[in-house]
């Protein structure tokens, strides 16, 4: 017989339940900061006032925002799949990777040439790094979880190796390739709005910001209105139904881990293209890893993931604010209080449900029975 | 109510104004009801009705809101299996508890093990099995391993853990859903002799026969409350059956002679495996022509399921021949499809439908790639949506919300949004694995007229169950599986009893 019925309105699933787990998280990185001796009331002011307050303080909170979109998106679309693809960290240095072998020799062309040029060069490296765990988990079985969070390694090592011995300069004991030409350079939105005339702050925001939020449009759109997006859902759902209803899992699970790679090498665009304008090592820094917070407390919805990003963006610029400003908080203890929100808003996202289900279902019967 | 009739001995179990709510869900109203001594009673319902619902509360699975539970008349708390099992409580699950790789000792000892040293309990329990054995006339090998014994034996040794736990009451859910008629019959013998031994058995049941054959009196529920409680020989299936659905419904099933046309399927030498390597299907031949339900009887499990895997094409057969309006047909549920195959699969829950989807969703289920459902590159929402509306007005299916989610409809609601799906694609072949399981008596009635009305389109069906009376009911012939042949074909109208020999393996 049906247990307790779990329906909830849509708006406390995707808006009240992510909101209490998020003032649950701030309770306890509270206390912490009371065990420390800072009052919490002033460092939250301060945090918010560096994400928010000011002008290239939002565009730096934007700009992180961009890294967790494209990664958010790409943890999203292989876990509606039914996949979980923690190699985003890997897919996105590979990216890396793709964008600097355009932009390094193609720098001469126009700027609307070699932008396009560096997209797909991220995406097709990037779809190329999740493309070997894909195929062996479609065709040998072998976990992606598994496969995929070893080819971060070997990531890593081939680019230490690209960097070191191939693509630095000759001469140079940086492990980085020279800078891109100024035509390989995405705009910064200070330098756009300052075209048109418009004086803002600073900051290292740039076009990809524009580009994330076209990809969580072109995502949403495919996963709940093409054909395509519907066969991924029902793999990720219920994989027996899929092979009933003639799909082919091997193919898609293939084609999502594609889609999944391509997004994540999207984030070179902001981090090589947009900012650092040349490849260096470890600039995915971690954010292939924080995508997938992202993606589960934006409930894996393009939507959810773009406001989970700016939540996130605010955190680590807000946070680096903070740590600048007290120096009892550490680099640390902005760390821990990531660690927080994702403890409370991912792992333990249903901890308060069971309560607010009773609530709601309780005011709903008095409403019934009145 | 039965408490009106004054007992000497207090009833077995009593229980008193047991109330149960799952938050909007009402499970269980002020149910009333008394289990005499040394009787077998049974209970009736439709899928919902709360019988399920009752029985865990009074084996402790859940607690009731309100009311009391008294066991030989004395109120007793039962908050838990343990307190039930304490109790004199014991219950024979539908899907059996056991752990396949242990002997029938060690399953019947598992949690009641007595002590840190494995043997000397094991002892204690071989000798203690020896009596109950002989008590009850329930004979099994005490060092058989589980897996290699039939499905009716298994089922006795769930009887002996009950028994072996000290169970004064047994409650019996859904006992004959794995049993060929044969080991059912077995299976009341043994009820029959526990009763004269003075156990007391609830038998919990929608096969309304089985109530008829077994029972001493039975209680009716509906919607969550208890409707009646009649002594079962003064009642009929017929009035049970309008008692659980509240209207009249037909228990036979009406349809006309036909005469059947070409052949539409084909199957030759087919053999199938299933993953782990074992033959299911063992080079099996039959032809379904149209206008005729080819209905196929067996025990589940004797390769049915991997049959109607194969033809649909799901799993590919190892070897043999699958033809489809005289063209070979490639083992791709998708080409399948392309050739007006239709397939209602036995196992709803696990492929015919995504639970976490609308209904929407699943009507376009396997039918994703047709031009109806597409605007250019993107999904014909719009479509979608009034081909649902349309599929379920035609099959009624409640409520009538083509966004609601599936898992929140009830089972026959389920099918028939699968059958509508199925069936309005107008295939030449329409498959369907166990059409009315986890389906209610209104909704059986309905599944039932409209599968007949395929076959007097002149469309094929082949249906496999394992409710024998369905098959003899629908089907125009009967093909009987064990084991992975067919091992015999006979008329629908042929005595259950040779049928059930048929199921057992034995020669038509």
């Amino acid at each position: 017989m049906s247990g307790p019925s779990r329906e909830l309105p849509r708006w406390v699933d995707l808006g009240l339940i992510p909101l209490i787990n998020l003032i649950a998280a701030f309770l306890v990185t509270s206390l912490v900061f009371l065990a420390i001796g800072e009052s919490p009331i002033e460092s939250v002011g301060i945090m918010l006032n560096g994400a928010f307050g000011y002008g290239s303080g939002l565009g730096y909170t934007l700009f992180y925002t961009t890294n967790f979109i494209f990664t958010g998106l790409a943890f999203a679309v292989a876990f509606h799949a039914g996949l979980f693809n923690i190699g985003a960290e890997g897919q996105a240095y590979l990216g890396g990777l793709g964008v600097a072998l355009v932009c390094l020799p193609l720098g001469f062309l126009p700027m609307v040439i070699v932008i396009p040029l560096a997209i797909i060069g991220a995406a097709l490296f990037g779809a190329a790094w999740a493309f070997i765990p894909a195929y062996l988990q479609a065709k040998r079985g072998s976990h992606v979880v598994i496969t995929t969070i070893m080819f971060n390694f070997i990531a890593s090592a081939l680019m230490i190796y690209l960097l070191v011995n191939v693509m630095s300069p000759k001469g140079s004991m940086n492990p980085e390739t020279r800078t891109f030409d100024p035509n390989a350079h995405l705009p910064l939105i200070h330098d756009v709005f300052a075209g048109l005339g418009i004086e803002i702050a600073r900051s290292p925001l740039n076009l990809s910001f524009l580009w994330a939020l076209i990809c969580a449009v072109v995502i949403w759109l495919m996963l709940w209105h093409t054909t395509l997006g519907y066969q991924l859902r029902v793999l990720g759902a219920n994989p027996a139904a899929a092979t009933y209803a003639g799909m082919k899992p091997p193919r898609l699970i293939i084609i999502a881990m594609l889609i999944s790679g391509a997004l994540s090498g999207f984030l070179a665009l902001n981090e090589i293209m947009g900012s650092q304008n040349r490849l260096l090592l470890e600039f995915t820094a971690g954010y292939g890893f924080v995508g997938i917070a992202v993606a589960l407390m934006g409930r894996s919805h393009p939507f959810g993931i773009v406001l989970a990003a700016i939540l996130f963006g605010a955190l680590y610029q807000g946070g680096a604010d903070l740590s600048f400003d007290k120096p009892t908080v550490t680099r640390d203890m902005i760390v821990v209080i990531q660690g927080l929100v994702i403890l409370f808003a991912g792992a333990l996202e249903h901890m308060f449900r069971p309560q607010i289900a009773r609530l709601f279902q309780g005011s709903r019967f008095k409403a019934r029975e009145a | 109510m039965a408490s009106t009739k004054a007992m000497a001995a207090p009833p077995a179990i009593a229980l008193a104004h047991i109330d149960k709510r799952f938050g909007p869900v009402h499970a269980n109203r002020d149910i009333s009801l008394e289990i005499g001594k040394g009787t077998i009673h049974g209970i009736v319902g439709e899928n919902g009705a709360g019988k399920s619902t009752l029985m865990s509360i009074l084996f402790g699975f859940y607690q009731a809101d309100s009311g009391e539970i008294s066991v030989d008349g004395e109120v007793t708390r039962i908050m838990s299996p343990t307190d039930a099992i304490k109790a004199g409580i014991g219950m024979v699950h539908q899907h059996f508890m056991l752990v396949g790789k242990f002997t029938v000792l060690e399953n019947v000892v598992l949690g009641a093990e007595g002590g840190f040293v494995l043997n000397s309990g094991l002892a204690k329990a071989r000798r203690e099995l020896e009596r109950l054995e002989k008590d009850y006339g329930l004979q099994v090998d005490p060092d058989a391993v589980i897996d290699d014994l039939p499905v009716g034996l298994q089922q006795r040794v769930e009887i002996l853990k009950a028994l072996y736990r000290g169970a004064d009451v047994l409650i019996l859910d859904e006992p004959t859903g794995v049993l060929t008629p044969s080991e059912a019959d077995h299976l009341f013998r043994i009820l029959r002799q526990l009763k004269a031994q003075g156990k007391t058995i609830v038998l919990i049941t929608h096969k309304l026969k089985e109530i008829m054959a077994v029972t001493d009196r039975v209680s009716v529920m509906r919607r969550g409350e208890m409707i009646s409680t009649v002594a079962t020989a003064d009642t009929s299936p017929e009035q049970l059956a309008e008692l659980m659905v509240g209207r009249r419904v037909l228990l036979r099933v009406v349809k006309s002679e036909r005469e059947p046309g070409r052949t539409v399927l084909e199957v030759k030498n087919l053999v199938v495996k299933d993953a782990s390597g074992t033959t299911k299907v063992n080079g099996v031949s039959f032809v379904v022509r149209a206008g005729e339900i080819v209905g196929i009887a067996g025990v589940a499990g004797n390769g049915q399921s991997e049959l109607l895997e194969a033809i649909t094409g799901i799993r590919p057969p190892s070897s043999g021949e699958i033809r489809l309006n005289g063209k070979p047909l490639p083992c791709d549920a998708a080409e399948a499809r392309a050739q007006k195959l239709a397939h209602v699969p036995e196992d709803r829950h696990r492929l015919g439908i995504v639970t976490s989807f609308d209904a929407c969703e699943n009507v376009i289920l396997g039918y994703h790639g047709d031009e109806l459902y597409q605007k250019g590159i993107f999904q014909d929402r719009r479509a979608i949506r009034s081909d649902t509306e349309k599929k379920m007005q035609d099959f009624d299916v409640r409520p009538q919300d083509p966004n609601l989610r599936l898992g929140l409809f009830s089972g026959g609601n389920q099918q028939k949004i699968v059958l509508a799906r199925e069936i309005e694609q107008d295939p030449d072949l329409l498959i369907v694995g166990q059409p009315t399981r986890g389906v209610d008596i209104g909704a059986i009635e309905f599944i039932h007229k409209r599968l007949i009305a395929m076959r007097d389109r002149g469309k094929a069906v082949l249906l496999v169950s394992v409710e024998l009376d369905e098959i003899r009911g629908l089907a125009d012939r009967v093909l009987v599986m064990c084991g992975g042949d067919i091992t015999g074909e006979c008329a629908p109208e042929t005595p259950e009893k040779q049928i059930g020999l048929m199921m057992a393996g034995a020669a038509a």
